[in-house]
């Protein structure tokens, strides 16, 4: 009878264990969660983990918090959600994310292995929903997966185009043993990260744009994520160009500088798009063409030279075809760019330009009632460049990209590719506990700010200096402005009865609180909440209630169609994408 | 007379309008992917987002892939053959390239390739039709792999254009039922597949 081995056995860890070992040796240093049975293996390895939790009240909440933690810092947010319902609310965050190239890890519980596609309770085929609202995705089936599947996931959200990767984790895989060993090397064969542009065609785009006479640097959410400030800075001194950034590009460049001509496309600056119409070259510095800055296609730039740098290849060809297609990361190819670039004949086009800038400046009525516009504008004034700034979505996202001007690279978050509302509260959370001691100041509208306040539970539990400003319209503004331009004023679903008192629900969770209704109130207020660092704060700007955001190129219009102020007579329907 | 009999429907029979549609392009596209659960649908979404129809779809182990070592059952070869606008085939192609599992994808259309494809034919068939089916079968050296009293399944292998031919040829004796295997294609001398 052989005797009981006399050294006693190590425990070998569970599957969630070593999930927590690998977010540990990524460096992770939040997960942003909501518990369910599913994911209790994972939950329960966090309380021996040096990975903190934070606990949401929503999933779409942590997913915007994740993003804005990963939009503000450059590394990836990681998620932790459990089966079924928790992963499906989890969808919005996911497609936020892809829309605009944000790095995130979702994990997801699932039902135990045996009970998939059986109905078990709150399992979903959470792999099947979200495949096409991921960069990558994964179903773990054996817990030896477990340490390649994660520096996979890790590899693939943070390289390249980012992009989040889910995990599903069934519940049995996370309790139960997993011995296999950490991995360090990524193989991933089909799948290359580009790096610099080859030298025979960066040539080739420096010379096009050294002879051009009137240029224009279109910078986009690359050149954010990538870093490529600098680079681009010293092209448009070089060349001499004026440079002009999409709704995502905000903060590559600094805006208060003299080349920059603010933001362009269907609410951008006038100047700025009358320089786009008005070019002979244009070179897109990690922007995708979207049609918010193209409008009608046959319309746009039809002369002008195209040269597209982009780090997805996919994107070449895809709304416009380039003259030159630089494969690459934005930074690296416009430093090489700079090497072979020389000053190119635009005088003209500048003083054109500083024309354009001082007959078509952005405007807004001073009288009327307080404007969202003047409470954004004295934002800007009293401090909001030194702050992360996230924004909802609507009208005073709008207004918030062109009166709050982005200096500093990763500063400015707000959802574009996807158009999330609800994304600003929690993105602002994300963002102050990626960059502890900076303030997060968040642009919301009363539409949006009802989708994810819940998270002022979690605002208040962890301290975040996360300031809300509501612009408080009644209204779903932005639905409500084109339904009066191009619906006979017939509104529809935009009227937003039954608000609660926003100071009164935030004083609830415990949240500090202002309202201001004056225009004379309003930097006292603003300085108050700028001042206040003990947590989050809130306030409330009741506005004017019905007010249009200007410029604006309908949707499916030419660049030369451009709106500056409410027209008289009545408009066409837009033909373009929403 | 029973007028309602001239509406009468057999249910088995349903009377479908003929149309006549302009043939859409086809393309073939062939990839090399990683043999993981999911590629498929990760690539059949790539084609129906874009609002075209896989209209065949042939999968199966690949052996060796150019530059690595690979595993048996790693990888997998995807021959489809769609249909839809030609304009966005090329993005179908870089989107397809895009997908982690995807080694690469090769849009073959109008190329000088060899392809290849299997056709089923199940045809009714009485003695007296017998011989001039056999007679169609031998010229496209289709061989007979059941032999029934009332049946006759034949199999018949070529390029798809050869077989549309093959099977246009035999409607008109009544075919049961048909299964094709979708093509498959090899590009020639050392050209990439």
């Amino acid at each position: 009878m052989n005797a009981p081995h006399p050294v006693a056995a190590v425990k070998a860890p569970t599957g969630g264990e070593v999930v927590m070992r690998c977010l540990e040796r990524e460096g992770v240093e939040f997960v942003f969660g909501y518990s369910g049975g599913a994911a209790m293996p994972i939950f329960d390895a966090l309380v021996d983990s040096t990975v903190k939790l934070v606990l949401v009240r929503h999933e779409q909440g942590a997913t915007h918090m994740a993003d804005g933690y990963a939009r503000s810092s450059g590394r990836p947010g990681v998620v932790l959600v459990t089966s079924g319902p928790g992963a499906t609310n989890c969808v919005t965050g996911l497609l936020t994310a892809l829309m605009d190239s944000v790095p995130m890890i979702v994990l997801t519980g699932q039902t135990i292995t045996p009970m998939l596609g059986k109905d078990a309770f709150q399992e979903a085929d959470v792999t099947g929903i979200t495949y096409p609202v991921v960069k990558h995705s994964y179903l773990v089936k054996n817990a030896a997966d477990i340490p390649r599947v994660m520096k996979e996931a890790f590899h693939i959200a943070t390289t390249g185009r980012p992009g989040p990767v889910l995990i599903d984790l069934p519940k049995d895989i996370t309790q139960g043993p997993c011995t296999a060993p950490f991995v360090d090397e990524i193989n991933l064969p089909g799948y290359h990260v580009p790096g610099r542009a080859p030298a025979d065609l960066v040539k080739k785009a420096a010379d096009l744009l050294t002879k051009s006479r009137r240029p224009v640097l279109y910078v986009g959410h690359g050149a954010v994520i990538s870093n490529a400030g600098a680079a681009v800075m010293a092209l448009a001194a070089k060349l001499n160009a004026p440079i002009v950034n999409t709704l995502l590009g905000k903060g590559a460049c600094p805006e208060d500088h003299p080349l920059h001509l603010g933001m362009l496309g269907m609410h951008g600056t006038a100047y700025a798009n009358k320089a786009v119409a008005g070019c002979d070259a244009i070179i897109a510095i990690g922007a995708r063409w979207d049609d918010r800055i193209t409008g009608k296609l046959s319309a746009f730039c039809p002369d002008a030279v195209k040269i597209h740098i982009d780090i997805d290849r996919a994107e070449f060809g895809k709304i416009i075809r380039p003259h030159v297609s630089l494969e690459g990361d934005a930074r690296l190819v416009v430093e090489d760019l700079v090497a072979q670039v020389g000053r190119a004949d635009t005088a003209e086009w500048m003083k054109e330009i500083a024309a354009w800038r001082k007959q078509y400046p952005l405007r807004y009525a001073k009288k009327g009632g307080l404007r969202a516009q003047y409470v954004l504008d004295r934002l800007d004034k009293l401090g909001s460049r030194e702050c992360f700034v996230t924004t909802d979505v609507g009208q005073h996202q709008m207004w918030a990209a062109q009166f709050c001007l982005t200096t500093k690279n990763r500063h400015w978050l707000s959802s574009g590719g996807a158009g999330t509302m609800g994304f600003g509260f929690p993105a602002a959370i994300g963002a102050a506990m990626a960059n502890p001691g900076k303030k997060a100041w968040c642009i919301v509208g009363d539409g949006g700010f009802q989708m994810t306040l819940c998270e002022l539970a979690t605002a208040a539990l962890q301290k975040v200096p996360v300031k809300i400003l509501i612009i408080n319209n009644s209204y779903l503004g932005m639905i409500r402005q084109w339904q009066e331009l191009f619906f006979d004023n017939r509104i529809s679903g935009a009227d937003l009865e039954g608000n609660p008192d926003f100071v009164k629900l935030a004083e609830a969770y415990g949240v500090k609180a202002w309202r201001v209704t004056r225009a004379g109130d309003v930097d006292k207020v603003l300085k108050k909440a700028m001042d206040y660092n003990d947590g989050p704060c809130l306030v409330e700007a009741e506005v004017v209630k019905e007010d249009n955001v200007f410029p604006m190129i309908p949707a499916g219009a030419a660049l030369k169609d451009m709106i500056i102020e409410k027209p008289k007579t009545k408009m066409d329907k837009p033909t373009g994408s929403t | 007379m029973n007028r309602g009999a001239q509406f009468e429907i057999d249910p088995g029979k349903v009377r479908r309008p003929v149309v006549e549609e302009p043939p859409t392009p086809l393309h073939t596209i062939s990839l090399l992917v990683r043999n993981k659960p999911g590629v498929l649908c990760r690539v059949a979404l790539v084609f129906s987002r874009r609002g075209f129809n896989i209209e065949s779809l042939v999968v199966s182990p690949a052996i060796s892939v150019p530059e690595y070592e690979a595993q048996p059952g790693e990888f997998s070869r995807m021959t489809i053959t769609c249909s839809g606008d030609p304009d966005n085939l090329e993005q179908i192609v870089r989107q397809l390239e895009k997908l982690i599992d995807v080694v690469h994808a090769i849009d073959h259309t109008g190329q000088a390739v060899i392809e290849s494809e299997i056709a089923l034919v199940k045809l009714h068939v009485s003695l007296k039709e017998r011989t001039e089916i056999l007679q169609v079968a031998e010229n496209y050296k289709a061989k007979v792999v059941d032999y029934g009293p009332e049946s006759l399944i034949l199999r018949c292998a070529g390029e798809s254009d050869k077989l549309d031919a093959f099977i246009a040829l035999l409607k008109p004796f009544g075919i049961i039922e048909l299964v094709r295997s979708g093509k498959i294609l090899m590009a020639r001398g050392l050209e990439t597949t």
